[in-house]
């Protein structure tokens, strides 16, 4: 009898995809339904896909009430309106490349056999086989750069790692993704975690070290579980454990949830919270890679860095690097959310601008209007303005726009978009999520919210604007991480382009 | 998330001989919080002991992070999501819509992403995620989960 696949994402679910699984259960009891993660494409969620001697045929924003319909096409066949086609030719699917959101969707997520079937293990297998230090090479000369935002080469923190003296190395895992905008992390965790398994055991094969934490947001069970249950079968599989797939090296991996905490994203807050205390931002140096967890040297890289890393290994460092332009190499996962038509993880090299995710794959707004303003790189990226958008997706040239490309994420506003209630936000995020060491962040935040209200409500404007641009400045030069360093981005970039959105006369604060 | 078991000293042990790796404060509240419902006070100086810790430690922890709570929740938890990406879809106005359904029985917050940007606005009742939201549908998804 047929099989139908039908996604378990938290997404998925979110519009109904449990009960639109229990129906079809209901309606097929012949049939094998699947629960697999997500495609990625969420506007069509929830996508139920049924295998056919073609491939495997998808359905659309499949309902409960067109689960009769449904079940009776699955089984005699014929035309069902909410047909997409073939899943793999789906236009948005097929101009994709994926490397590290390969399996997402396609195998049950916590299936050993499925995993290896799809090629799983292959870069770890292949890893195993050769000296830790070529693994480090390769990576590096993937051109692989870390995927949290930062952008710092992959390879080069290995190395560090690795030429650390040490009785003990750690690698750990930010799957902290906190920032709105952003879910590609989760959407991996969940639909496929035998992939960042794999990514750690190489990292921690490559730089000497034998425990794995990793460190994942409370706001994501879904991703807790799945890392959780992945990583016992990844034990009884041998594939962690004193001797990784028979090759005498010893991996074993933990996962540790966060509390709710937006600042313990950040690397070092992260190993505070870790170590089990408040998460406060520690001053760099040392870096982790020299001292990190426990003190240790500490690998410490994005989900998708790691889950990029078994993809190398298999397909080839130079295949990898022929992607992308400039000194971002390789593909990214870009996540398309807010306002957007299409939302959803597109994952594609490098170098694709702003406007053709947005309008070709987002397919503009989600509200039919003009667009108003996109923001990249989460709560601490800068607004952009929609005349601004044709910037290619290079770290150092979206730096240039005066923007970031943090971790991929695009929230797309339209021009109904309140920038002066957006610039506040930015500030009141700051003072809700400051860790509290620094000054310029813990109070130029909270000074910062009163200030802006004194420019929208008119209160000797002019002068305001100047005290807001000042504070920005000594938050962005004298705050000790991002948390601080980064909110006058939001803040400023919509003070200057939207002037009149704060009572101010065009152009006039242009700078 | 609601749990409302009972605090005993022996909870507490049980809690704590859990926690997989190395038992720090911040793992210790959380184990205590999964079996109990909250960190009650009387857990503070038990949790300290076992971490080689002070007090004002366990508490400076226990404070630091939004999910620690030191009182038992209302039987029905509501986080409306705030992030950016649910704001350009209305979050605000659903945030606003949603503060109407507190009751003595129902905690209505908020949460800086759930990771559902591409189908929002989103909330969270009792743990589950609800995608493209309406204030009016999420007051029958309150209801039906109040009871």
């Amino acid at each position: 009898m047929t099989t139908v696949y039908v996604p378990a994402d938290t997404s998925a679910v979110s519009v109904g995809a449990d009960e639109v699984a229990a129906a079809l259960h209901r309606a097929l009891p012949e049939a094998t339904i699947v629960r697999t993660g997500t495609r990625g494409m969420l506007w069509r969620e929830p996508l139920v896909e049924v295998d056919t001697d073609r491939g495997r045929v998808g359905y659309g924003n499949v309902g409960v009430e067109d689960v009769p319909t449904l079940a009776d096409v699955i089984v005699v066949g014929g035309p069902h309106p909410l047909r997409v086609g073939l899943i793999e030719d789906e236009p948005w699917l097929a101009g994709q490349q994926r490397w590290i959101f390969e399996r997402v969707g396609v195998i049950p997520p916590l299936d050993p056999e499925a995993f290896e079937a799809h090629g799983g293990l292959a870069g770890l297998r292949g890893a195993l086989a050769l000296p830790p230090s070529q693994v480090i090479d390769i990576v590096t000369g993937s051109g692989l750069r870390g995927r949290g935002g930062a952008g710092f080469p992959t390879g080069l923190k290995w190395r560090t790692v690795a030429d650390t003296e040490s009785d003990l190395r750690y690698v750990v895992v930010n799957a902290d993704e906190g920032d709105s905008g952003t879910f590609a992390d989760r959407i991996l965790m969940e639909g496929d975690p035998f992939t960042l398994i794999e990514g750690m055991a190489i990292a921690g094969f490559a730089a000497g070290a034998t425990e794995g934490y990793v460190y994942v947001r409370s706001e994501y069970p879904a991703a807790v579980a799945a890392l959780r249950a992945a990583v016992d079968v990844a034990r009884a599989q041998g594939w962690l454990g004193s001797d990784v797939l028979g090759s005498g090296v010893s991996f074993d991996v933990r996962i540790r949830v966060g509390a709710g905490s937006y600042v313990c994203g950040e690397e070092t807050a992260m190993l505070e919270s870790l170590e089990g205390r408040r998460g406060i931002v520690r001053a760099k140096p040392p870096l982790p890679a020299v001292a990190g967890l426990f003190g240790r040297p500490t690998v410490i890289n994005n989900v998708l860095t790691l889950a990029a890393v078994p993809s190398i290994l298999a397909r080839g460092a130079e295949r990898y690097a022929e992607l992308g332009v400039g000194r971002s190499r390789g593909t990214q996962v870009f996540q398309l959310a807010g306002n957007v038509a299409r939302g959803g993880a597109v994952e594609v090299p490098f170098g694709i601008s702003l406007r053709e995710l947005i309008e070709e794959f987002g397919g503009g707004t989600l509200s039919g209007r003009p667009i108003g303003a996109v923001q990249v790189g989460g709560p601490l990226g800068a607004y952009l303005p929609p005349e601004a958008l044709d910037v290619p997706t290079d770290y150092e040239a979206v730096a240039a726009a005066g923007g970031m490309l943090g971790h991929g994420g695009i929230v797309v506003f339209d021009d109904m978009v309140d920038m002066a209630a957006q610039a506040r936000f930015a500030m009141s995020f700051c003072a809700e999520e400051s860790c509290g060491k620094c000054t310029p962040c813990r109070i130029g935040s909270t000074r910062g919210v009163e200030v802006i209200d004194r420019i929208c409500s008119g209160d000797n404007r002019e002068a305001n604007v100047g005290v807001l641009l000042d504070l920005c400045e000594v938050m962005r030069d004298g705050s000790l991480c991002a948390m601080g360093g980064l909110t006058p981005q939001p803040v400023v970039s919509a003070l200057t382009r939207w002037p009149a959105h704060f009572g101010l006369p065009e152009r006039e604060h242009a700078s | 998330m609601t749990r409302t078991s009972e605090w005993t000293p022996e909870s507490v042990d049980a809690a704590l001989s859990l926690v997989d790796g190395p038992l720090t404060v911040l793992a210790a509240l959380q184990a205590v919080q999964e079996q109990v419902g909250h960190v009650p006070d009387e857990a503070i100086p038990v949790i300290a002991a076992r971490c080689n810790a002070s007090r004002a430690d366990v508490y400076g922890v226990l404070t630091f992070y939004s999910d620690l709570r030191t009182s038992s929740a209302a039987e029905t938890q509501v986080r409306v999501c705030l992030g950016e990406a649910c704001q350009s879809v209305g979050a605000r106005e659903l945030h606003q819509s949603a503060t109407r359904l507190a009751s003595p029985q129902v905690d209505v917050g908020h949460v800086y992403c759930l990771g559902n940007c591409a189908l929002g606005p989103s909330a969270e009742v009792d743990g589950r995620v609800v995608g493209r939201v309406t204030p009016g549908r999420l007051a029958s998804i309150v209801g039906e989960s109040a009871g």
